[in-house]
């Protein structure tokens, strides 16, 4: 079953078309990557699922047949669909274990917050620097507090936007992990990625976006012997 | 911000009050000083003019806290906070007014300058003091209520929400100035005779209103520190370093500035009543708008994000320009001046950096290396 529907979406910025009509389906359980070249509209496409960004036409729509077109940032977050950002995107005046109670989410039951807290660090790793300043942690440390961030609200879509740009190779391989234990059969994740050895170890299907379009949309393999995906793409 | 601090909303806001000042040694040493000097007034009696300083510095204090929950705890730079605390002021001045009218019978000088029998509409029921403070405080709250939702739900933020909050302060000014809205016009208000029925400028009342303003200053101290280390503290914060963030997390920021926007004006206009009768008149001048930038030179002279240096930058500022403009009025805007240069080039986190240097003289090093704005909202830990 799907649990996201993006449905002939177009975004548009001035005479650019960022998205021109796009269509793609993620089902609940799956880990899909969304790959392109810088300007395919990657990041557009999250931007116009959690609200930030207007769409001129289609629809973006939950399992449950909500529209989010037609609901601001805030209220996106409470129906589950949680974001991380490209830049890591934590508070840095707060510690990490308030950072993560403010992932929870103001719907979160007063009951249920430590748990989910100490969830988020150990799956994270973090229980060590819990009373840190998030402005202090190093940049692969912000990724996962804000993946963290993202788990604590129990979210039904995550869209992750990047999450290994500027990690090391061991940091990488430990994000791999981390995605791998967020997968759910009742959650879909959306990863957008550069780096396609990543992308092949975490991501069930890939769709291929090229200016504002779908290209290609299957397995990694098959990606990688797409003639179109390689001119426009992984040839270069 | 320790890790230790209860993050559970359920908890009730008096059982907070303990923990909170507890991780505040600066503020509540300052709570207790407050409270110590408002026992001093009223034990040891010094002169009335003197006393009188003390409770219009108080009034100051409290106006800067005001400033200080929206500016250094959301972000939110107001530089038309005098508009609320002239409302607090001048409905004060109305109550005292319309008061010794009822009393004494002499007609105040408006009423007789612009040949009126009686007073406006209007200004039905302002004899009553507790009709006054509801006005007071509940006009403040729906002028930042309106001026707040245009605003924020149009995402009107940083410099261009500044610029707006002056121009209604400046709006307001040329209105107050008008002789025919029937608040006094370019005169103001002045001629307060009687207070609770008794005479204004007798010690006892004097000593009253100081009093009230330092316990006030102290209630909304320990207030707004449970407040800023409660959850929703928490969120002000992270509003302040990344709105759009906060949002995507799920919150309404519109509806937590609007929140602490109007809190922040109701506090600014009990800071306005409790003003006026110690200096015994209000005109359009408190809605100028070199008046409100003065008070985010306070807090920024004083460190702001930080309530306890709210206090101390207004307090400085206004002891020093109680001497200074008796002794060289001339100088006064080049000290001002000179100060908020001093304070932004050497103390980027105001007179609290000093404190900070004797009290923590290891954790130097390494806090210096950090930009201010990590170090801004943790406060002296």
């Amino acid at each position: 079953m799907s649990a996201l529907v993006v449905d002939s979406l177009s975004v548009v910025f001035g005479a650019f078309r960022a998205l021109d009509g796009l269509s793609l389906a993620v089902d609940a359980g799956e880990v899909r990557a969304v790959i392109g070249p810088n300007g395919a509209g990657k990041t557009t496409l999250l931007d116009a699922i959690t609200g930030i960004t207007r769409p001129r036409s289609g629809r973006i729509v939950l399992g449950d047949g909500l529209d989010l077109t037609q609901h601001g940032e805030a209220a996106i977050a409470r129906a589950g669909v949680r974001r991380k950002f490209q830049k890591p995107s934590v508070f840095p005046a707060l510690t990490v274990r308030e950072n993560l109670s403010l992932g929870c989410g103001p719907g979160c039951p007063p009951g249920a917050q430590a748990d989910r807290i100490a969830a988020a660090l150990a799956e994270t790793g973090l229980e060590a620097r819990a009373g840190a300043l998030a402005g202090a942690l190093a940049h692969g440390e912000k990724q996962w507090l804000e993946i963290g961030m993202v788990l604590a609200s129990e979210p039904r879509v995550i869209l992750l936007d990047e999450p290994v740009a500027g990690l090391s190779d061991a940091e990488t391989a430990r994000t791999a992990e981390l995605i791998a234990t967020l997968r759910r059969p009742d959650r879909a994740i959306l990863v957008i990625e550069h780096d396609m050895a990543f992308v092949e170890a975490v991501a069930d299907r890939v769709t291929v976006l090229h200016e504002g379009r779908t290209l290609f949309e299957g397995g990694m393999a098959a990606a990688r012997a797409d003639a179109r995906v390689i001119e426009v793409f992984l040839g270069r | 911000m320790s890790g230790a601090v209860d993050l559970s909303p359920r908890v009730p806001a008096v059982r907070r009050i303990g923990p909170a000042l507890g991780s505040d040694p600066l503020l509540a040493s300052l709570v207790v000083l407050v409270l110590a000097a408002a026992l001093g007034l009223v034990l040891l009696q010094p002169a009335p003019y003197l006393v009188n300083m003390v409770g219009q510095l108080a009034a100051f204090a409290i106006l800067a806290v005001s400033l200080d929950l929206v500016w250094g705890y959301l972000g939110i730079l107001s530089l038309g906070h005098g508009l609320f605390f002239a409302i607090g002021g001048y409905v004060c001045a109305m109550h005292l007014l319309a008061h010794a009218y009822a009393v004494t019978g002499t007609a105040p000088d408006l009423m007789q300058f612009m040949g009126w029998k009686s007073l406006p509409a209007y200004w039905t029921g302002l004899t009553s003091a507790p009709y006054a403070l509801v006005l007071a405080l509940g006009l403040a709250a729906a002028v930042a209520f309106v001026f707040g939702l245009a605003s924020f739900r149009s995402r009107v933020n940083g410099v261009y929400f500044s610029i707006i909050s002056q121009a209604l302060v400046y709006v307001a000014m040329l209105l107050m100035f008008r002789n025919d809205t029937g608040l006094g016009g370019n005169n103001g208000m002045t001629g307060f005779s009687v207070l609770f029925g008794w005479p204004m400028g007798s010690p006892g009342v004097v000593t009253g209103l100081a009093v009230a303003a330092l316990l006030t200053l102290a209630g909304v101290l320990v207030g707004a520190k449970v407040l800023v280390a409660s959850p929703i503290g928490r969120r002000m914060l992270a509003c302040r370093d990344d709105e759009a963030r906060l949002r995507t997390l799920g919150y309404s920021t519109t509806r937590l500035k609007l929140g602490i926007w109007c809190l922040s004006a109701v506090i600014a206009a009990l800071a306005g009543l409790l003003y006026v009768p110690q200096v015994g008149i209000i005109n359009p001048r408190v809605l100028s708008p070199d008046l409100s930038i003065e008070i985010a030179v306070w807090v920024a002279i004083g460190g702001m994000g930080r309530l306890g240096g709210a206090v101390i930058g207004a307090v400085a500022v206004n002891a020093l320009k109680f001497w200074l403009s008796a002794a060289m009025p001339e100088a006064w805007p080049f000290i001002l001046s000179g100060l908020v240069l001093a304070v932004v080039l050497g103390l980027p986190n105001g007179l609290l950096d000093l404190a900070a240097l004797r009290l923590r003289p290891a954790s130097l090093k390494p806090t210096s290396l950090k930009p201010t704005w990590l170090r801004r909202g943790g406060g002296l830990r």
